[in-house]
């Protein structure tokens, strides 16, 4: 199973102040661990929201919004995707993150095909149909 | 390991997952019997968690639990009065080394870990094991799996795979198997059996030879953990990286092989919007390793490297017309150069029919279908079946079909061929 950890901004992290050489030491030798351990999908850390923008969907309409966001708790500054055996392995892992400062970050666990089982619609099932109908009359 | 706790259970397995196979490598160097370094292992991994509880889990618990783990070790050679002059020294070393480094116990194991890991890699897939009990051996040392995982996944007794995993340590105790790195020669010849194991268990995931289900997607993750673990310890290898691409990019297209009722989608009928492009960028960037190292060092491409340049045929191609099947003929060229088997010939059959049309790809079928080990290959009479179909051969087809749904052990493989065969009409 797949989880998404999820770091959050905070006033650094939206101020675009990059963590000192000792925190990204520690990051890359917590990243090289789970490499290694065949743990780490993907992982990147996000510029902060003042480069951002939101879109707000409203019937028809489109609105752009653009960043800075104020709501710093809210956003999301970096994220890994992880590959592992069970949430408890995920949790694990994320312990030994170097974070600090009273720091909290979020564990998700990613949606995998099987678990789309019920939800899987006629609907959605017939899209698929189409989608491989249309692809078989191209060839 | 005996906690009440269904909680603290769970945590324990994600302890043991992450540190097993590095607590058990350093544990067998040093013991030079892997079933004692396991128990050791167990042992140690109780205690600390006992510890831990109270006061908390250490900055580096990896460490801990090794440095724990040698000690019990220690003892137990010396209660065992097994101690020559020998493991006397080595103990006092160990002890002394242990109070000196005890602040900085993270750059002491920091180093010899990986090369532990790998000694462990090349006992667990030692070829005085039988596959079987290689593959049992690998998951459960490296992959850090339970009796009853492994179990689960191979659809056989839970006892069946504890039993073959104890015969498999006592197999190796028995030879005499020394915990080491294979080198020069011998370490192509070893190498090829690790790889051959990862290879098995992913195939096992991925396409099910037996069972209800088409694809049981965790033997693949495990399979993919284990081969991505090995990259990093053998980063050099352009094999490594070749059979890890492989399988990153067969896995990328674990959504769109079965549709919604669990039965297989073929290929050219999938929906490649499904496939999972964060594996196929992974899968192409260690494939890219691969033959970056194949080139420096002079050498042509192996075989899991040229497999996984045929796999990544596919999944460069957005739709199954944009498919480069004359690249993919080269590469099975190439492959069956190197490795010749009937099984290689008959995909290059399939390619020749895309690229040079159904009537070529047919001529080389029919060479293959007197071969005596494709006897009782589904796939054989299932391929005839396809280039008979674009022949407009549709009695010789619907025959073919059949006749591969009747060899498939997979129940959700033979539904598929029984129904294309009835929809000829």
């Amino acid at each position: 199973m797949r989880f998404m950890v999820i770091v959050k901004a905070d006033k650094n992290s939206e101020a675009g102040v990059l963590p000192d050489k000792k925190i990204l030491g520690d990051m890359g030798k917590f990243n090289e661990e789970l490499v290694k351990a065949g743990v780490m999908l993907a992982g990147e850390g996000l510029q902060p929201s003042s480069k951002g923008a939101r879109v707000r969907f409203d019937g028809a309409k489109r609105t752009v919004i653009d960043g800075p966001f104020a709501e710093s708790k809210e956003l999301v500054a970096g994220f890994w995707l992880w590959q592992v055996k069970s949430k408890e392995e995920a949790i694990e892992w994320l312990k030994r993150a170097p974070f600090g400062g009273g720091t909290e970050v979020e564990l998700r666990q990613v949606f995998e095909s099987e678990d789309f089982g019920a939800e899987f619609t006629p609907e959605l099932r017939e899209q698929e149909e189409r989608i491989r109908r249309q692809i078989g009359a191209k060839r | 390991m005996a906690v009440a706790v269904p909680e603290t259970n769970r945590a324990i397995d994600a302890v043991w997952r992450i540190e097993s196979a590095r607590l058990i490598a350093g544990l067998a160097r040093m013991v030079g019997d892997v079933a004692l370094a396991e128990d050791l292992a167990q042992d140690a991994l109780v205690v600390a968690l006992e510890r831990w509880r109270e006061s908390g889990v250490p900055e580096n618990p990896g460490a801990w639990l090794m440095a724990t783990a040698k000690r019990r070790a220690i003892d137990l050679l010396r209660r065992r009065k097994r101690l020559d002059r020998k493991h006397e020294e080595l103990g006092r070393e160990m002890d002394e080394r242990q109070e000196r480094a005890a602040p900085d116990l993270d750059a002491a194991i920091d180093d010899p870990v990986g090369d532990d890991l790998l000694g462990l890699v090349f006992l667990a897939c030692h070829p005085v094991l039988s596959t079987e009990a290689r593959v049992a051996l690998t998951l459960r040392l490296l992959g850090g799996l339970t009796t009853e995982e492994i179990a689960r996944a191979f659809l056989v007794p839970e006892a069946t795979v504890a039993q073959r995993i104890v015969r498999a340590k006592r197999t190796l105790a028995e030879a005499h198997v020394p915990f080491e790195i294979p080198r020069g020669a011998d370490l192509t010849v070893r190498l090829s059996s690790v790889l051959e194991v990862i290879y098995l268990v992913f195939n096992e995931g991925y396409s099910a030879t037996a069972g209800d289900d088409w694809l049981r997607p965790e033997l693949c993750e495990d399979a993919l953990r284990l081969g991505r673990i090995l990259a990093g310890l053998m980063p050099e290898e352009p094999e490594v990286h070749g059979l890890v691409a492989l399988m990153e990019i067969q896995a990328s297209r674990s959504r769109a092989r079965v549709g919604p009722s669990g039965e297989p989608v073929l290929l050219f009928d999938q929906n490649r919007a499904m496939w999972d492009q964060l594996l196929i960028r992974r899968g192409l960037k260690a494939l890219e390793r691969a033959e970056g190292l194949c080139r420096t060092a002079g050498g042509a491409l192996g075989p899991y490297t040229l497999q996984a340049a045929i796999a990544a045929c596919h999944a460069r191609a957005r739709t199954p017309e944009e498919t480069d099947w004359e690249r993919i003929v080269a590469l099975y060229d190439a492959l069956g150069q190197l490795t010749p088997s009937p099984i290689v010939e008959l995909n290059r059959a399939v390619a020749v029919g895309m690229a040079f049309g159904p009537e070529a790809g047919l001529e080389i079928v029919d060479t293959l279908v007197a071969e005596p080990a494709l006897g009782n290959y589904h796939l054989l009479p299932s391929v005839r079946g396809d280039l008979l179909i674009k022949l407009g051969r549709v009695e010789e087809a619907r025959k073919e079909l059949l006749h591969a749904a009747s060899l498939t052990r997979n129940k959700r493989e033979r539904k598929l061929l029984m129904d294309r065969a009835a929809a000829l009409g």
